[in-house]
Formats: C-alpha cells, structure tokens, sequence
C-alpha cells in the first residue's frame, strides 16, 4: 500500500490559558466536560490519529462542537497542536519554520471556506488568481490560469463580478476555483458546501467529484451531513468531542457502527442506496463453482440488486470485482438482512 | 478643625508660585536650546507650506475653479456637488475673499496631507499589537480633549508665532480620527477573509497590503473626511498665531464687532467645510459599493 499523503498521529489540541499543563491530564483519559468544569480549558482534539491516503477523498464528519474545524486547521497548521505529530508526504510539518511553513501552504496544499471567504475588494478573476500572486506568479500568467479555473468551475463570463454581485452558489464556485488554481496536492475542505441550499449543494459535489475524477488531489472534506460524507468519500473519519470515534469507508461504517453515537448519525439513511454488494459477500462454500449462476457488480446497490436476487435460482447472485473475477455470493436473505440492521 | 474642611489644605501661594516656575524656565531653557533646531527640522515643511500657497494664489483663478470642479467630479460622480462646489467658489470670489480661500485651502490641504502620512501608519502600528493600542488610545484622548489653547503655548513657546506652529496646532487636533479609524478599520477586518490570506501562505506584509488596508479603506476614508473637518474647525484658532487665511477676518470681526464681515468669512469655512464632506463622503461609499459581501 501507498505511504500515506498526510499522517496525523496522536493529536492533541487544548484551547486556554495554559493548555501544555494540561495536556498529561487529558492523555490520562481526562473528558472534555471535566477538563472544561475542573480547568476552564476546551478540549479541541483528543488523540486523533488518521492516515489519509494520496489521490482520496477523505471525510471528517461529527455534530457541531465536536473538532472538526479544529483538526483540520492543523493539516495547515493554522492552529498550533498542544501534543502529538503531523507529517506531510513524510515531512514533519511541526518542525517547520515560517518560510518553510508559507512554502508549503503556497505550493502543496489549499483550502475553500465554509463562509467562502472571498476578498470582497477583488474580482472573480482576482479573488481565483490571489493563491497565485501570493506565490509572486506574475498577472499575465495568473490570469491565464485562473481563467481556465473559472472555466472549470463554469463561471466563465463572470470574471469581472465582485463577490457581492454573485449567489451563494456562484462565490463558492469562486472558492473552490480558487482553492484548485495553484495546483496544489491537497485540498482542505471546511464544511465548504454547508452554507449553500441542498440542490446547489448536489451541484456542487457533482463539480468536485467530476474534477476529482480527472485532478486525483488528496482532499479532506469536513461535513456534518452523512449523505454528503457517504456520497463524496472513500473514507469517512467520524469526531465526538475532539476524539475519534470511527474511520473506515462508508461501508464499515453502516454495516458497523462502532457505538450508539454513529448509529445515531445514520439511523436516517437509505441503506439499500448505500450499501454496496461487495460489503456483504459471503465467499462461495467449498466445492460450489460459480458457473451459470447470475452475477453482478461488487459496487451495486441494494437497492438494485433485489429485483436480479428475488429472480435468480437459489435466491442467490454471484459477486465479481471490478477485474470481473467472482469473489463469492450474495443471497437474498442476508441482503435483506443487511438492509435491516 | 472646621478651617481644614472648608478650606482645602493646598500647597502654599509660594510654592506654587515656585512650583510653576520651575516648569516654566525648565521649557524655557529647553525652547531656548532646542527651538532653533526644531525651526530649522521644519523648515522643509515651512517652505512646502509656502510654495503651495503661492501656487494656488498665482494660479489663474479659473483655472483653480476648474480643478476644484474636476476634482469633485471625480470624488463624488455628482452633477449637483460638482455645480454647488463651482457656485460656492464663484461667490467666494466675488465676494472678495479669494485670497483667504486660497490660503486656508493651502494650509488644509499641506494639514490633510501631513495627517494622512502620519495618521495611517500609526493606526496600522496601532492595530498590529494591543499593547500599542493601549499606549496610544490615550494620548489621542488628550489630543482630542484638551482645550486648543493649551497646546498652543508650549507650541508658541518653542516655535513662535507664524504658519509651522499653526500647522503644529491643526495637526494635534485634527490627526486622532484618522488613526483611530485606520485601527479601527483592520482591526474589523473579517478574520475569515484573513484566515484565507494565511491559508494561502500570505506572507505579513501581503496581507497588510493586499486585504487588510484594502478592506480598511471605507473606515480609513472616513477618518480622512473626519480629519479634513477638523483641521477645518481649527481655522480661526490657526489664525490666532500667524496662520493666513479665513481665521484673519473672522478674528478682526470679532474684536471690532464687524458683524457682516465675521459672518461672510464664516460661512465661507462653512461651504469649504461642506463641499470637502460630500466629496469625500460620497468618495468613501464608492469605495464601499461593491463590498458587501452580499447574501451568504
Ligand atoms: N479559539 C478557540 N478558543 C477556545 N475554544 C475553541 C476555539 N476554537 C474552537 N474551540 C472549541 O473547540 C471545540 C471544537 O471546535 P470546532 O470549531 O473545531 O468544531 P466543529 O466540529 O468545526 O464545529 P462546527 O460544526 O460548529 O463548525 C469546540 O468546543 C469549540 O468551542
Ligand atoms: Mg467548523
């Protein structure tokens, strides 16, 4: 397997005055609440270990308060850690100084806002090319290259808007362009759709996962909506109260939950457009061959996969990966199951 | 007993009078040491002071009427102003007090200037750490709150009487808004804007340059309107230590009751006064027009 793209290991973060003297307390398995009733210090994150691998999509989802931002503020360094470490492409990012630390937010990772952030002094065009002016690109270049970005995003024609003058929609396509134009390796995502209404918001992870599917950028993407977090990652890291409960892909995470909290989050969910064939194959008992037998996809739904198994002999339908190969069988029964639990 | 409620226990009428005299020939004698080297640091400014005055007088008066019009124009995009700043200039004129405008214009404008190239680099200094904020808020306090007079002796004393020290004057008085609106101004700058500026991998001085003092610049604007009013106000007061201009006629009037006199070279402070508020205000909002940050 790959090296991962971005390792954080045991991190801690604690808001105060005085959060290192703190720190011993809190990874002697202190809560939140005590450290907040007994100290008056916030626990931010609480020995958040993650690897995300290059060219994902990885989600970090929790209820509101419980890190999100604040984890994800470190992978930039915005917010200094109290304890543990953090590397990039095997680069330790704590040891950096100021110019190493500004090289590589200008060249190896870029970020959209959840309230977009745009300069409201600047033009579309401007605000997409400001990454790289930072980066001392000289203007004809820059707007050669935001003008693709704009173009990319669909918001060709509209280079000479200010901010103001666009829809919500519109100035996060703006940000995202923004975040896309430096070329960067990583995209940190906070909660960047969250502020726009639900059939823009779709638009808006279909546009990322269509330029995913081309830029293979590493992306964390913090959500607190599990539709948006099951349809745009490949992995799924899930935060209560700074710590981290589970991580895994979406399918882990429906099929088991690691306690009440995650069951929680996806009690609502339509399981059978989630949950995939590949997630609940049984391998095929000894001796038994798959020969004749119907076969579909490992990424089929549920969903779609009722009518194939109700009609298919034996109830039962043959699993391939995506080389074709048969992996083993899926019967009605535990579909039914699955779809159930 | 009763003596020492009612009558306050107060230093003796000798050692005040002592007490004040030492103060007095102390700045006597630091006036006397140091008064020639401050006249001779500012006498660049002197000189600048004097250059534009004559500019402005030698220049042909319609010349100057349409320069003031293109420059309110230009500052407000308003047919009304533009033709109101054209008519007020006019009946100055033909009111006989083309020369005091002028020289009022002269000493505004070198004072607006001066207080701009101070003003703002003090109010960023000022919004970059809290503690120098702490330090400066309350000189701009006194600066603001202390009778003109005041000052206007330690200055007399150390420069005399002529145009540096009323220049001294109005820029005391007239230079708090602007800083306090330039700090205002970044420190009210959306800290997402500048979490993005530093996501970004701005380097301080870009993001001073590029986000900060741009997004600052309706309040910094409205600092420099506030400073032109201002120094505006001080006019009369200027006038009262050798600065030239609409104070002169106003201070004659009062001291022999010339009642049609005081009130033409007032109300002419008054129109300049107007005239620089609309073009600077309705500059200022153009500034503003395209940032709101528009629906979320
Ligand atoms: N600068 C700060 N000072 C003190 N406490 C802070 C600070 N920033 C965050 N916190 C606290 O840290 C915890 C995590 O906050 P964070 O903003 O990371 O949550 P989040 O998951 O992003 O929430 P949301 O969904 O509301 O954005 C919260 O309890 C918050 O109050
Ligand atoms: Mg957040």
């Amino acid at each position: 397997m790959a090296d991962p793209k971005i390792k954080i290991e045991n991190l801690y973060k604690i808001f105060g005055s005085n959060p290192k003297k703190h720190l011993p307390k809190v990874q002697q398995g202190m809560t939140k609440d005590e450290l907040l009733e007994k100290h008056n210090h916030v626990l931010g994150v609480d020995d958040v270990s993650l690897d995300i691998m290059p060219r994902q999509i990885q989600v970090v989802m929790g209820l509101s308060g419980s890190g999100k931002s604040t984890l994800i503020r470190h992978i930039n360094r915005l917010i200094e850690p109290t304890g543990g470490s953090l590397s990039i492409d095997g680069e330790d990012v704590l040891a950096m100084n100021e110019d190493q630390l500004r090289d590589l937010r200008r060249h190896k990772m870029s970020m959209v806002f959840q309230k977009f952030a745009l300069l409201p002094h600047r033009t579309v065009r401007e605000n997409v090319g400001y990454g790289l002016e930072v980066q001392g690109v000289e203007e004809g270049e820059r707007d050669r290259r935001s003008a693709h970005w704009i173009d990319r995003v669909g918001l060709s024609g509209y280079e000479d808007k200010f901010p103001g003058q666009l829809s919500g929609g519109m100035q996060q396509r703006v940000g995202l362009a923004r975040g896309l134009a430096t070329d960067a390796d990583i995209l940190l995502m906070d909660e960047a759709f969250s502020a726009l209404d639900p059939l823009i918001r779709f638009d808006m992870q279909s546009i990322l996962l269509e330029l995913q599917e081309e830029l293979h950028k590493t992306i964390v993407f913090i959500t607190h909506d599990l539709d948006e977090a099951l349809r745009l990652g490949d992995n799924i890291a899930i935060l209560r109260d700074g710590a981290m409960v589970q991580k895994g892909d979406a399918q882990e995470i429906v099929l088991n939950p690691a306690d009440d909290y995650i069951r929680d989050f996806i009690k609502d969910i339509n399981r059978g457009r989630v949950i995939q064939l590949r997630a609940i194959t049984e391998p095929l008992p000894q001796g038994m061959t798959a020969n004749g037998a119907p076969q579909l996809a490992g990424n089929t739904v549920l969903e779609d996969a009722l009518a194939p198994l109700s009609e298919a002999p034996d109830q039962t339908i043959m699993v391939t990966d995506s080389a074709g190969q048969v992996t083993g069988s899926v019967s009605l029964t535990r579909a039914i199951q699955a779809l159930h639990t | 007993m009763w003596e020492f409620l009612t009558e306050f226990p107060s230093l003796g009428r000798r050692d005040l009078a002592d007490f004040k005299n030492t103060i007095d020939s102390a700045f006597r004698n630091f006036s006397r040491e140091y008064g020639e080297a401050l006249e001779a640091f500012f006498s660049p400014l002197l000189k600048f002071l004097v250059w534009f005055e004559k500019l402005l007088l030698a220049t042909p008066w319609p010349l100057i009427i349409a320069i003031v019009g293109l420059l309110a124009w230009l500052g407000a995009r308003s047919w009304k102003v533009t033709a109101g700043t054209v008519v007020a200039f006019l009946v100055i004129g033909f009111l006989g007090m083309w020369e005091d405008t002028m020289a009022t214009l002269a000493i505004i404008s070198v004072a607006t200037l001066l207080c701009i190239l101070i003003g703002i680099p003090i109010g960023i200094l000022m919004a970059r750490s809290d503690r120098t904020q702490a330090a400066i808020t309350p000189v701009l306090d006194v600066m603001q709150t202390i009778p003109s007079f005041v000052y206007l002796i330690p200055v007399v004393m150390l420069l005399g009487i002529g145009k540096v020290p009323g220049l001294l004057a109005v820029l005391i008085y007239a230079i708090p808004p602007i800083v306090r609106l330039t700090n205002l101004g970044i420190r009210l700058v959306d800290k997402d804007v500048l979490e993005a500026a530093d996501a970004f991998g701005a380097s301080p001085r870009q993001k001073l340059f590029g986000v900060q003092v741009p997004l600052a610049l309706p309040n910094i604007f409205a600092g420099v309107n506030q400073t032109i009013m201002m120094a505006l106000s001080m006019v009369v007061i200027a006038s009262m230590i050798g600065v030239k201009g609409l104070g002169v006629p106003v201070l004659r009037a009062i001291s022999n009751q010339y009642l049609a006199l005081g009130l033409m070279n007032g109300l002419a402070i008054v129109a300049l006064a107007i005239i620089f508020d609309r073009i600077s205000q309705s500059y200022g909002k153009r500034l503003q027009a395209h940032r709101g940050q528009g629906h979320g």
